[in-house]
């Protein structure tokens, strides 16, 4: 039993932390969401020379071998400093697909390219009739001469505008909501017959409604065993649950923060507004959800590595404490901070659009109450 | 970083399981699985077993007679004792005082008291409440006023926990007004079958007797029984305090209630099939287990976190305030559970006659009763209102 960090983790911790506090404030954080991409290319650039974009990857491939709790490290320093990046699309979740089952030789191909900073990917996985199952798949995959025909349409796919590659689910076999018979693929961007539609999301982020008439993908472009997708897909979302979970901790203790110092600074009354007992009560409550949030990131990025039962009931565990406590403390941050909570000025609503954004991605909390309850 | 406990310690933690086992009186465990009352009898024929195996005081010292257990030991034996459902153990005088008397005790006062305690041969309860002083302890009154080798105590204590079966008490008193109400308080131990002690009980609308109301008129209490210093009482009652919190997580045991919420919703039928299908119930269920979980990993985090899981800091005010609001949840809903059969009162039947039939399944027997009594958990041991207090005050600087 050990909840501390290494020396190794606590210094990469420091260096990330460092690079969010010196290179993202909120002012720059602003400028970058309005810009055209969401994001900045050079700091993905500066990213990968950092060894950022290198952590969950072989060595073999120029990876770090790191372990989750290095991704949770990043993502937490990302949420605290409310980095827009297509992070985690692109590395852990697409990555963490790619490293898991992509034969040898696309691994060659594929993986220097992702830690070099040279591929991004994104991964499409839900539909417009989907909601957060996994398994419900409508988008087929035909077969085609020697490889495949893609039809349908996947919904809300992080940061695609920045993908030069998606990975998508598709079904090769089955019915809709069959767990086997689901395949994953790997489509360019511009290949014939995908259209994109781009737009920012509502926390300032990319995302995209992709739609595929008859593209054609090779063989080659079929990632892990055709038809037995679906425990692939969710193991890689499961990672993304512990990241942005990892990533909603980093958001909240900063809300903790500023809002703690609002209140021991704005004076009322004549006094503080931190010596009203009613006030002080709900900052307990904000600091009692950070606290137990933060457990659960430390449990759901330690268990991703057991059993997949383990795996998966911590997972929906962590989501579904996240999503209570993102709301609760995004809420009272506002709350506390009064009239100046509600403007587009303070980071305050920034951070509870992202925390809201969060609950959303990979299942809701009734979503993974259900699934909690289902796998115990 | 790796939540898992040791292999090491997961074999310690089958010993402690099979020990419990085999040598758990059933008629016992049935008494803690439903939440009736044990007597002190039983308590000690349990408490002999721990003695025999030489499973005391594990928290204490080796040099006082503690085991030289590690944190992770010490977690999975109560971790175990709580999960199959054997009597909580002497708290205390385990937890509170000896390590209490360890800390600031004097040779005589550590000679005297500290055997008893850890082979639970005396029982000890705690003088702090008094009428006029529930969430303001430091407003305290029962008064102390030094007769030669004596302290002479006269006033009243209440809230005080099985004073009725305990051997020794201790107490807060005023042993000087003239400054802040944090000054003047003394620490004392008082022998319960002192002249001039009595009590009363109060009984809870549960029906149970836990607590006492506690009179003194012109007790008289020997200076040796004054831990550390006059005056200094308010801090040792810190102390105390602070060792009480973290104690009243209970983690496990809300997880053999929940284990016992399902086990009575797979039983209970609804539309025609087990309330644990209904969705709706099924997902309350789920969340309460959810909850308990984070608390859970919260509480080995801090203990871990903390050096030799010393001094927990004031944090440790969240696991009593999540842990009892988690207790009461799950017996909110065993009642909600058990629809109509929540209602019958079995109790009067019960005292007359140990043996007389249920009426319902047998499960119902006492859950309305418990829920009742565990509304009592935000209340005791510093108020849930008042760890926010203690929260908002030390953790957070308003």
């Amino acid at each position: 039993m050990d909840f501390s960090f290494n020396e190794v983790q606590q210094l990469f911790r420091d260096s990330v932390d460092r690079f969010v506090a010196e290179h993202y404030d909120f002012e720059t954080r602003q400028r970058i969401v309005a810009a055209n991409g969401g994001y900045l290319p050079e700091h993905w650039q500066q990213f990968a020379e950092l060894g950022w974009l290198a952590v969950p990857f072989p060595e073999g491939y120029g990876g770090l071998d790191g372990t989750p709790v290095e991704t949770m490290i990043i993502m937490e320093s990302f949420g605290r400093g409310l980095v827009a990046s297509p992070y985690l699309s692109s590395v852990v979740v697409a990555g963490h697909i790619l490293n898991r089952a992509a034969t040898e030789r696309q691994k060659q191909k594929l993986l220097p390219a992702l830690i070099d900073g040279s591929l991004r990917l994104t991964f499409a996985f839900a539909e417009p009739t989907s909601r957060f199952d996994l398994a419900d798949v409508s988008t087929t995959a035909t077969k085609d001469g020697g490889g495949y025909r893609l039809n349908g349409h996947k919904c809300v796919v992080h940061y695609a505008n920045t993908a030069d590659k998606v990975l998508v689910s598709a079904r090769t076999a089955g019915s809709q909501r069959d767990p086997m018979g689901v395949s994953l693929f790997l489509v360019d961007m511009g290949a014939a017959g995908l259209s994109a539609r781009h737009y920012p999301t509502i926390d300032g982020q990319r995302a995209a409604d992709i739609t595929f008439h008859d593209v054609h993908v090779d063989a080659d472009d079929l990632i892990g065993d055709r038809d037995h997708a679906l425990t692939l897909i969710d193991e890689a979302c499961d990672h993304g649950i512990a990241a942005i979970c990892a990533e909603a901790v980093g958001a909240m203790s900063a809300l903790y923060d500023m809002t703690l110092e609002y209140i021991k600074t704005r004076q009322q009354f004549g006094k503080t507004l931190g010596s009203f007992q009613a006030l002080q009560h709900r900052m307990v409550d904000v600091f009692m959800a950070c606290e137990l949030s933060r457990s659960m990131v430390y449990a759901t990025t330690c268990k991703l590595t057991e059993s997949t039962a383990e795996r998966q009931r911590t997972a929906s565990a962590a989501k579904v404490q996240i999503g209570k406590a993102g709301r609760l403390v995004g809420q009272e941050a506002i709350q506390l901070h009064g009239g100046m909570g509600m403007t587009d000025e303070l980071p305050i609503g920034h951070y509870f659009k992202r925390l809201t954004a969060i609950n959303t991605t990979f299942g809701d909390i009734s979503y993974h109450i259900a699934r909690y309850r289902q796998t115990v | 970083m790796d939540i898992a406990f040791s292999e090491d310690v997961q074999a310690f933690r089958q010993e402690v399981r099979a020990f419990i086992r085999t040598h758990l009186p059933d008629d016992i465990k049935h008494c803690v699985e439903r939440g009736e009352e044990l007597d002190r009898e039983d308590h000690m024929r349990w408490h002999r077993k721990l003695c025999q195996k030489g499973w005391t005081v594990p928290n204490w010292p080796t040099e006082y007679g503690g085991l030289g257990w590690s944190l992770a030991q010490q977690y999975v034996f109560h971790d175990e004792l709580a999960f199959n459902c054997a009597p909580r153990l002497p708290w205390y005088g385990w937890d509170m005082i000896g390590p209490l008397l360890i800390e600031y005790g004097s040779d005589w006062q550590r000679q005297r008291f500290l055997l008893p305690i850890a082979s639970g041969e005396e029982w000890w309860c705690q003088g702090f409440s008094e009428p006029n002083a529930g969430s303001d302890l430091a407003a305290l009154q029962c008064k102390a006023v030094l007769d030669g080798e004596y302290y002479v105590v006269n006033g009243s204590k209440i809230w005080t926990t099985m004073a009725h079966v305990s051997d020794w008490m201790f107490a807060l008193v005023r042993t000087d007004s003239s400054g802040k109400k944090q000054q003047g308080i003394t620490l004392l131990f008082i022998d319960m079958h002192s002249p001039g002690l009595s009590h009363r009980p109060i009984i809870t609308f549960d029906g149970s007797h836990e607590v006492d109301q506690c009179y003194f008129q012109d007790v008289r209490v020997p200076v040796e029984n004054r831990v550390g210093e006059e005056g200094e009482g308010w801090s040792y009652a810190k102390y105390l305090l602070s060792v009480e919190r973290t104690g009243t997580a209970d983690v496990t045991r809300s997880g053999a209630m929940l284990q016992r919420l399902k086990t009575i919703a797979a039983n209970e039928q609804a539309q025609g099939k087990p309330l644990i299908e209904d969705h709706w119930f099924a997902d309350q269920i789920a969340s309460l287990e959810i909850e308990l979980k984070a608390l859970e990993v919260t509480e080995l985090r801090y203990l871990f976190e903390t050096e030799a899981g010393s001094d927990l800091g004031p944090e440790s005010s969240i696991l009593k305030i999540r842990g009892t609001e988690i207790q009461q949840h799950i017996a909110e809903l065993i009642v909600d559970a058990l629809g109509y059969y929540a209602c019958p009162d079995l109790r009067p039947a019960l005292w007359q006659d140990a043996n007389a039939p249920a009426v319902g399944p047998d499960y119902a027997m006492l859950a309305s009763a418990s829920y009742f009594n565990l509304r009592k958990l935000s209340i005791f041991s510093g108020s849930n209102e008042i760890q926010k207090n203690i929260v908002a005050k030390a953790v957070l600087g308003l």
